[in-house]
């Protein structure tokens, strides 16, 4: 089942690494919550800044590819993280 | 005001069905393989039966056998096959985004030692057929005919004329199509077809498995003497006859149904974006030739499992893909496949009895549902 909590507390098992300040940490959320923690941080990026999201449901992989899409912004990078799970870089383009 | 929108998982019994079983229940209760006059009354039942899906199916009567369920027959299609081509090679090719059935089929053969290749597919869901090209040593391909998930249709001809330049047979899932569009295997040019009736109005617990003459194909299974040696134990005469019947029905309603369903569709992909923001069309009719009773779209900032609660709690049945509402937690690999949003995945599908009402009443329904669930998660204002 899901996790409710507010993304960034580290909710999830085995958080061994922690995530950078400013980073979106999603890991242990279920989806859609790493897609709607990218979302609501969103808000606050700067057109032409970034931000790095970081999740382990494997539905994040291709969900961040179709929210880029459907909202129209720019995924430049995905990177396998140490202790499972992934780091998107997504641009805010408008 | 409820609606029953998944008519791909399951459809009501046709009333030629209905008519048909009862008879059968009554003249086709013996065994059809005894000599004696009631087990040749359920003999001449189960022929007739046989006769029927093989004419609509453009196949001669003996190159069709029945099993218990559309997975039975691609499973035996598929290992069938590669079984008899053991020499030829051991590789299994299939598109990845193949029916559980077929998928499941294939893994069983690479645990088996042998080895599985999944050809890709564009965000419409469909194959290249230039990509289809076999791999050496490949024993068996399987192409969908439409897709469960999304309905598009697959170039299963020119897959077929492919493969068949390099001496490899082809198996289609027919189950989205058989009953639902025409079908002729001799247009389709496959070697090994298979189906299931109650999806197209049958009863539960028949599969339809036809293999063309001159495929090589050897009983992966212990066998017996009964279905040509394609499938072992005692059949299920009644339900075969009223499958038979369902489809010969079927058959007739075909013409005037096929256009009154896409229009279903297109009006409800056409109404959907205004009505629900952040949703994404899967498949595309115009683009890609899709089947016409299935259709289906992703919600952002939706689970599915949730969804489809608050549908039913309105009275609205449909499917999902969303791994939330699998047991796996794993994302649909169609969808996946695809590079589609795999959350708040919807499927819509329509059946003979389906109505603009039935419709109306999904869209009246779901942009509350999906304000409910995006609240819920915190999600309403994104």
């Amino acid at each position: 089942m899901t996790t409710d909590g507010p993304a960034g507390t580290g909710t999830g098992p085995d958080r061994a690494i922690a995530a950078p300040a400013g980073t979106v940490d999603s890991r242990g959320r279920r989806c859609p919550l790493p897609i709607i923690d990218l979302a609501r941080a969103f808000s606050s990026v700067a057109p032409g800044d970034t931000i790095t999201l970081w999740a382990d449901d494997p539905a994040a992989g291709p969900d961040v590819v179709a929210w880029c899409r459907l909202r129209g912004q720019l995924l430049v990078a995905v990177r396998p993280l140490p202790a499972g799970g992934e780091e998107f870089v997504i641009r805010r383009l408008a | 005001m409820s609606a029953y929108l998944d008519h791909a998982s399951a459809t009501p019994l046709h009333p030629a069905a209905r008519n048909a079983l009862e008879v059968a229940l009554q003249d086709g209760w013996a065994d059809p393989a005894r000599l004696y006059r009631e087990g040749r009354r359920a003999r001449m039942l189960l022929d007739a039966a046989r006769e029927t899906v093989a004419g609509v199916l453009g196949t001669r009567p003996d190159e069709v056998s029945f099993a218990a369920s559309g997975t039975a027959a691609a499973t035996l299609a598929l290992l069938g096959t590669a079984s008899a081509r053991r020499r030829a090679g051991n590789v299994i090719m299939v598109s990845a985004v193949e029916h559980s059935s077929v998928l499941h089929a294939a893994q069983h053969h690479e645990q088996a030692g042998g080895r599985l290749v999944e050809v890709g597919v564009d965000r419409f869901g469909r194959v290249d057929p230039a990509a289809f090209a076999p791999v050496p040593g490949t024993a068996v391909a399987s192409l969908q005919h439409a897709n469960h998930e999304v309905g598009t249709v697959q170039p299963v001809a020119e897959v077929a004329e492919r493969l068949h330049a390099a001496g490899v047979p082809l198996h289609t899932d027919a189950a989205v199509t058989v009953g639902r569009v025409p079908v002729d295997l001799g247009v389709l040019g496959a070697d090994l077809l298979t189906a299931s009736a109650h999806k197209f109005g049958g009863p539960a617990g028949v599969g339809i498995l036809a293999v063309r003459t001159g495929t090589r194909w050897r009983s992966p299974w212990p066998a017996d003497e009964r279905e040509g040696g394609r499938v072992a134990g005692y059949p299920n005469v009644p339900s075969i006859v009223a499958a038979a019947a369902a489809l010969a029905a079927r058959t007739a309603e075909l013409a005037a149904e096929g256009p009154r369903l896409a229009g279903y569709v297109r009006d409800l992909r056409r109404r959907l974006p205004d009505l629900v923001d952040g949703v994404e069309l899967l498949g595309d009719p115009d683009r890609a030739p899709a089947v016409p009773h299935i259709t289906a779209f992703s919600c952002l900032y939706v689970e599915g499992e949730a969804l489809l609660t608050e549908l039913d709690r309105a009275g609205i049945a449909v499917g999902s893909g969303s791994s939330c509402t699998s047991d796996t937690l794993v994302p649909s690999h169609v969808l996946v496949a695809m590079g589609a949003l795999t959350h708040g995945n919807l499927r819509v599908s329509f059946g003979r009895d389906s109505t603009q009402a039935d419709l109306d009443a999904l869209l009246e329904v779901l942009p509350g549902a999906v304000r409910a669930v995006r609240a819920r998660l915190g999600a309403g204002e994104l």
